[in-house]
């Protein structure tokens, strides 16, 4: 089942265009790495399909025009991970996933066990158990990035959609992340997240969509899209690519040698 | 947090809101005694106590009761709003453009053949302020813009107000103008609740619909945005909301400051920092806090009607420049 699917978007910032005509679908079962250098497109393609800016083309969340859809209705189809990791106020960590909830609940609905099952996985899945009663600001960075992805989580959306969210993690909890993303696809949702990690985008991702001067410019397997070639042309890097455990390897190293 | 512990604090907060409100009915310098004042309240003859009870004691406690409620509500929605501790009811402008209102119809003479010309004129200022406020925004406007159309707002209605004072044709004109711009509760009739009162109470509704949208908007507004809020109708629902209960609440005692600040801030520890908790509380803070300020004027110098804008000025900057050291001081 189709669960995002872009065509010719467009969209303009200060008068920029940032976004030049992009089309792709994301399938259930996705797990798409949105990659590509700085400045070439990838948050603002994803507050664009969740309507946050404004954007010219058609955006299709489940089959549904993303366009008429209510902010509510939305939040049912796909959830948004941003990249500031803003917390105003210092409620605790449990509160904090619980507002992962709040399109799923009317006004005077009550709690019920779909919502308690949806939060105790999204705090399972990222470990969080051990401080969800510890105010939510007084978590260090990478803390604060895992509790912010367990609220997203907890929104449980077929889609969600993530910038950056392995910023500031350690590595351990970087690979943490990308399995539980990863997992998730597996489980028949999709996640779209934009990464300027090339190695685990490499290994963990099933598709990567790799994005320069408002376009797509590469789509596809891991292996195809990533190959120093490219990387060279895109990036201008130098990469070393290559196979273990399982997997590949992709490292940037150097600049690339200026022609 | 606990769900009770807040059960309990909401409580604690009413029997205080209630406490406040009889003690308000209970003291003046009329001098009834607690017997006299009740018999006054309740009985069905008509005497002193009961001219007293019903002239000036209740509606002068009943203002007191809603306007806390409303400065304690808005600002308690405002900073949960822009996200900022320092928010206040004036800060959107609202506050300045009803005082400049009522300020007016001292000036024209207007309220002294027609006195409820003065609340009148006070919330038409609001009114017109809220219109170049949405002007100067849009539906849709940032957070930033709004701050700072509140803020030229603010500054050309505070200003205008000192150019009709500048230019008051006499002493008493320009002193009544000053002393109503400080603020108080003193010789309001009920006709001035009947006035107000419907206007606070839509703006309350609609700063109450709030509760979880604020909460959300704790992650962000893009956050927000995706968790399924409307937020072009939150900054609408605040916008609105603050300057129908605000403006009714200035037009009829003066603008009031440091309430709508410091109740919020001195509640916000006491929910667990959870917006949506913290409206209910600063309301019911709002209205002790004012409910005491307006007893301790009349008890405090009972000849000189001291302004209750002033007591809750001169009570609150102290309090906050404590709040600021002790907040210093844990982050030390």
């Amino acid at each position: 089942m189709t669960l995002l699917s872009l065509r010719e978007l467009q969209a303009e910032l200060g008068g920029k265009q940032v976004l030049d005509g992009i089309s792709f679908d994301v399938a259930a079962g996705e797990f798409v790495g949105l990659i590509g250098p700085n400045g070439a497109g990838k948050s603002t393609l994803l507050r664009a399909a969740l309507g946050l800016i404004p954007s010219r083309g058609s955006i299709m969340l489940s089959g549904r025009d993303g366009r008429t859809l209510s902010a509510r209705q939305r939040a049912l189809f796909v959830s948004y991970l941003p990249q500031e990791r803003e917390i105003a106020w210092s409620m605790t960590v449990e509160q904090l996933i619980w507002l992962g909830r709040t399109p799923h609940r009317a006004a005077f609905r009550p709690v019920c066990a779909q919502d308690r099952v949806a939060v105790e996985a999204a705090v399972c899945a990222m470990g969080v158990e051990e401080f969800r009663s510890r105010p939510a600001n007084a978590l260090s960075g990478g803390e604060k990035a895992r509790i912010l992805v367990a609220r997203a989580l907890a929104q449980d959306a077929p889609l969600l959609l993530a910038d950056e969210p392995t910023a500031g993690l350690d590595p351990a909890h970087q690979i943490a992340l990308m399995r539980t993303f990863a997992e998730l696809a597996r489980k028949g949702h999709a996640v779209v997240a934009c990464l300027h990690d090339l190695g685990l985008a490499a290994r963990w991702c099933t598709r990567l969509v790799m994005m320069a001067g408002g376009q797509v410019v590469a789509d596809g397997e891991p292996r195809s899209v990533l190959s120093p070639e490219l990387l060279r042309k895109v990036y201008q890097v130098e990469t070393f690519c290559a196979e273990h455990g399982g997997g590949p390897i992709v490292q940037p190293y150097d600049l690339a040698s200026g022609e | 947090m606990r769900a009770s512990a807040y059960a309990i604090l909401l409580a604690a907060l009413s029997g205080l809101v209630v406490l406040t409100f009889v003690g308000s009915l209970l003291i003046g310098p009329s001098d009834l005694g607690m017997a006299g004042s009740l018999e006054g309240l309740f009985s069905t003859e008509t005497s002193l106590a009961q001219l007293v009870m019903y002239e000036i004691r209740l509606p002068r406690a009943v203002l007191g009761l809603m306007i806390g409620v409303t400065l304690g509500l808005s600002g308690a929605v405002l900073q949960g709003f822009l996200r900022n501790p320092l928010a206040e009811p004036g800060i959107l402008g609202i506050s300045s453009a009803a005082a400049l209102g009522a300020v007016l119809a001292i000036y024209t003479g207007l309220s002294a053949f027609f006195p409820l010309a003065l609340p009148l004129a006070g919330l038409a200022g609001a009114f017109v302020a809220v219109l170049l406020i949405r002007a100067l925004t849009g539906a849709n406007g940032s957070t930033l813009t709004l701050i700072l159309a509140g803020v030229a707002v603010s500054a050309f209605a505070g200003a205008a107000s000192t150019l009709v004072l500048n230019l008051s044709p006499n002493p008493f004109a320009a002193t009544e103008i000053l002393f109503w711009m400080l603020g108080s509760l003193t010789d309001r009739s009920m006709t001035h609740v009947w006035l107000a009162g419907p206007f606070m109470i839509i703006g309350w509704i609609m700063l109450a619909s709030l509760a979880r949208p604020l909460d959300t908007l704790t992650l962000g507004s893009d956050a927000a945005a995706t968790m399924g809020i409307n937020v072009g109708k939150l900054q609408s629902f605040a916008v609105f909301g603050t300057a129908a209960s605000v403006g009714a609440a200035v037009s009829v005692a003066g603008a009031i400051g440091f309430v709508g600040l410091v109740v919020p801030h001195v509640l916000r520890p006491l929910v667990g920092s959870v917006p949506s908790r913290l409206l209910p509380a600063s309301a019911l803070g709002g209205a002790i806090v004012l409910l005491t300020a307006d007893i301790l004027v009349r008890l405090i110098d009972p000849g000189h009607d001291l302004k209750i804008g002033v007591l809750t000025a001169m009570v609150g900057a102290p309090f906050f420049l404590w709040l600021v050291y002790r907040s210093r001081r844990n982050e030390l």
